[in-house]
């Protein structure tokens, strides 16, 4: 099948001849999708999948923000908000963020950044996908069946007493969504290690792969522990054991401990694939090669280490030692550093560039400043004395918010436009793109910079109702969070119209560096035509005229 | 991981013979492009496969220290019922398993199709021993009322030298439930190897493995070789506390 997709390397008008055999076009029925092995294809149903349950987890997080429009709980009782904002945190989290990144752009991208013909076990790979299927309707099933309302932390003896929702069915879930990201990890770390190009040396990889590397990690290793909690808090309800029970002799510090082990890195599974999209898009954007190439690279693996070392912060004031609260809190300072790494290399790298202001380099700016601020505000949380003031408050949900959306999600927009004219060979269009970039921006900060004020201020989180004096700030938050939700809704309307009507996409509109933009827009099943083989540095831009050819606008 | 290499090195210098499975060995998959670079693969994701049992099974071990530690008393009171004979045998069987994985390798590495496959069928039989007498030990334990539940019961507050333990049968409950999830994930474990190698031994009676191509039964035996490691751990961790007199 490959042989007979034409070699159109370098000639961008490609686009103009009859269309070539590509992963799209190669194969129309439903099953040639549904049973395929093609990383591509499987990135693609990934994406679909995923999509879906970011608008079912942004379903529920509008109807919180209704919910808080006024100090009366008016729209849903208690109990039933208890599930609601339980139900948003576990899709978005579970069904979102940790797949979207690695499972969609990573997926499409590692073999094709590395010169591969696909991963190492593609049939694992569509294993994983269905697990994640499988999972994700388990999920819908205990939604539909009336919830679950354990917060997604799925706290004891709560969880494993207290509760009479459908814990146990919600915890298979994640149980299986684990596996799936387990198997994902597993499959990135083989192909990374075992499946480069020739001449692709680990200091020639493009940092996408080093983020995703550093994810895998933390996948394989951190995965399987959150899945034997959750085995454990599945047995102790079914069966009356007392293993996290205080009433039966069980500890239930030690069940977040276990949670937060994996719980905590699973941040780190989130946000550095999307630090991988935007040192992409910095380095294509600025027409320089990166500064700091090693740095940033191995900071992906500092990340992941020391990630591994700090869970205890989220425990503070649950009753730990203050011995241990101030070594997880010194190491909590300590991981900010390699974040702060990334954060002055990427600035360094536009100084003195060719700045071009496409709809990418908006969300990898946007990025930028509110992972800044999300990741600074981390820093008051590692702080001992104000953690206690600001535990359990909207501070708290602002500063995971301004990582989770305005970080990962940025970096996933941003990734998703930088590299739709490969994934569809279609150009999206920039107005509208820039647009919606930009309600987003602005739809977030409004959203969610005035939830750091209601936190700081003492409004405490998942309550249904409030004093009517922080009214105000809940309004102009819900206001904002429409605004996020049209912002969202335009690049899914406009991706899907650019399938049909957008301009032919050619093979590198960028300009950019990296193996993928070397093969056709879309590839063919199996990438290349011709193993490449490297002989350059990643983000070679000094040996690459400087004008992308989709520039937008004059800089 | 040093094992593995060497076996990686053993199968290159065994390939030498069959220099015309290079061309078209049916076995090599469309994207690797070449078998040595198949088998690297599949021998990495396999490690890391165990790293993750490691993690699944360490958040059990982590439990059981912490409870250990809190409640030392009542963990060894309560382990000193368990069957200690049953457990040694238990634990001898699964190390001769372990060799004949060995075994039943070393037979594919060389084509010797019939003893791969009979090596295959006595690591089940050895497998299935362990599980029937691990079947035998719960049911002691039913009977006695040892299952953490409502109808649990713990009254055997001596040691093994007659001395009286004072023990809170909530603590020893714990234990028997630390017990069982441990006990029984492994058994899961053993009961999908047993699965994996009857799987294996009808496919090598088939004749798909060749001494240029065994790596299924190379990385199911890792699999065998961990689940049994874990037993070593386990079996000393949860029926010889405080055992010695």
């Amino acid at each position: 099948m490959a042989s007979k997709a034409a070699s159109t390397e370098n000639t961008a008008m490609s686009a103009n001849q009859a269309p070539k055999l590509n992963y799209l076009n190669n194969g129309h029925s439903l099953k040639s999708w549904l049973l395929t092995t093609d990383h591509k294809r499987i990135a693609m149903l990934y994406l679909i999948s995923v999509t879906t349950f970011f608008f079912i987890g942004g379903f529920f997080a509008m109807l919180i923000r209704l919910e808080l429009l006024t100090p009366q709980g008016d729209l849903m009782q208690a109990d039933t908000y208890n599930k609601v904002f339980t139900m948003h945190g576990m899709t978005m989290v579970f069904f979102f963020l940790i797949p979207v990144v690695p499972a969609v752009l990573g997926n499409f991208l590692v073999p094709l950044m590395i010169g591969a013909k696909d991963l190492a076990f593609p049939r694992i790979n569509l294993l994983s996908w269905y697990l994640y299927i499988i999972a994700g309707t388990l999920f819908l099933h205990c939604m539909l069946i009336g919830g679950v309302d354990t917060g997604w932390t799925f706290y004891t003896p709560y969880s494993t007493v207290g509760s009479n929702t459908n814990v146990i069915e919600a915890g298979l879930a994640v149980f299986i969504a684990g596996f799936s990201s387990i198997f994902t990890g597993l499959n990135f770390i083989v192909t990374i290690h075992r499946m480069r190009a020739p001449g692709l040396t680990w200091d020639r990889l493009p940092l996408f792969i080093w983020a995703n590397y550093a994810t895998s990690l933390i996948m394989i290793l951190g995965t399987p522990v959150v899945a034997i909690t959750i085995v454990l808090v599945a047995v102790e309800r079914l069966f009356h054991l007392g293993i996290f029970d205080p009433a039966l002799g069980g500890d239930p510090l030690l069940f977040q401990h276990l949670f937060w082990f994996y719980s905590h890195p699973a941040v780190y599974i989130m946000i550095l694939p999307s630090m991988g999209v935007v040192s992409e898009l910095i380095t294509c954007f600025s027409r320089k090669r990166i500064f700091g190439y090693k740095f940033i690279a191995l900071s992906s693996i500092a990340i992941a280490v020391i990630g591994f070392l700090v869970w205890a912060h989220h425990m503070f004031v649950a009753g730990i030692s203050l011995y241990a609260a101030m070594i997880f809190s010194f190491l909590t300072f300590f991981v900010g550093v390699p974040s702060a790494v990334k954060v002055f290399n990427w600035t360094a790298t536009l100084y003195k560039s060719s700045i071009t202001y496409a709809t990418p380099m908006l969300y990898a700016f946007g990025f930028i400043g509110l992972f800044t601020i999300g990741g600074l505000t981390g820093l008051f949380l590692a702080t001992l004395g104000i953690d206690v003031h600001v535990t359990d408050t909207y501070f708290v949900v602002a500063h995971f918010h301004y990582v989770m959306v305005g970080g990962v999600l940025m970096g996933f927009l941003g990734g998703m436009h930088f590299w739709w004219p490969k994934i569809s060979g279609r150009m999206y269009p920039e107005g509208w793109a820039r647009l919606s970039a930009l309600l987003v921006f602005v739809g977030f900060n409004l959203t969610f910079f005035p939830q750091f004020i209601l936190g700081y201020v003492g409004m405490p989180r998942r309550y249904w109702q409030y004093p009517p004096e922080f009214q105000v700030l809940n309004v102009l938050s819900t206001a904002g969070a429409s605004v996020l939700a049209v912002g969202y809704l335009l690049p899914m309307i406009y991706f899907l119209w650019s399938l049909k009507y957008g301009p032919i996409a050619s093979d590198n509109p960028w300009n950019a560096a990296g193996l993928e933009w070397k093969t056709t827009s879309p590839p063919p099943t199996f990438n290349f035509d011709e193993t490449p083989v490297v002989t350059w540095e990643a983000y070679n831009y000094d040996e690459i005229p400087d004008v992308p050819l989709e520039a937008p606008v004059a800089r | 991981m040093p094992d593995s290499q060497m076996t990686t090195s053993q199968a290159t210098t065994g390939s030498v013979t069959t220099m015309e499975h290079e061309a078209h060995n049916p076995a090599l998959l469309h994207h690797f492009s070449d078998a040595q670079q198949q088998k690297n693969a599949a021998s990495l994701g396999m490690w890391l496969f165990l790293v993750t049992e490691i993690m699944f099974f360490g958040g059990m071990f982590c439990a059981y220290l912490v409870y250990r530690l809190a409640h030392f008393n009542a963990f060894a009171a309560a382990s000193q019922q368990l069957s200690i004979k049953m457990g040694a045998f238990n634990t001898a069987v699964l190390i001769v398993s372990s060799v004949t994985v060995v075994l039943a390798v070393k037979a594919a590495e060389v084509g010797k199709r019939k003893l791969l496959v009979g090596y295959l069928v006595v690591t089940v039989l050895l497998g299935l021993t362990f599980l029937v007498v691990k079947g035998f030990e719960y049911n002691e334990k039913f009977e006695r009322h040892h299952v953490p539940g409502a109808t649990f019961k713990f009254t055997d507050t001596f040691d093994d030298n007659g001395k009286q333990i004072p023990v809170n049968p909530k603590e020893a409950e714990l234990f028997f439930s630390i017990y069982f999830v441990m006990t029984g994930m492994h058994a899961l474990h053993m009961i999908i190897g047993c699965g994996l190698f009857s799987v294996l031994a009808i496919l090598s009676w088939k004749g798909h493995y060749t001494p240029g191509y065994f790596t299924p039964i190379e990385n199911a035996g890792l699999y065998w070789h961990l689940v049994d490691i874990i037993w070593i751990y386990l079996f000393p961790l949860l029926y010889l506390i405080s055992r010695h007199s």
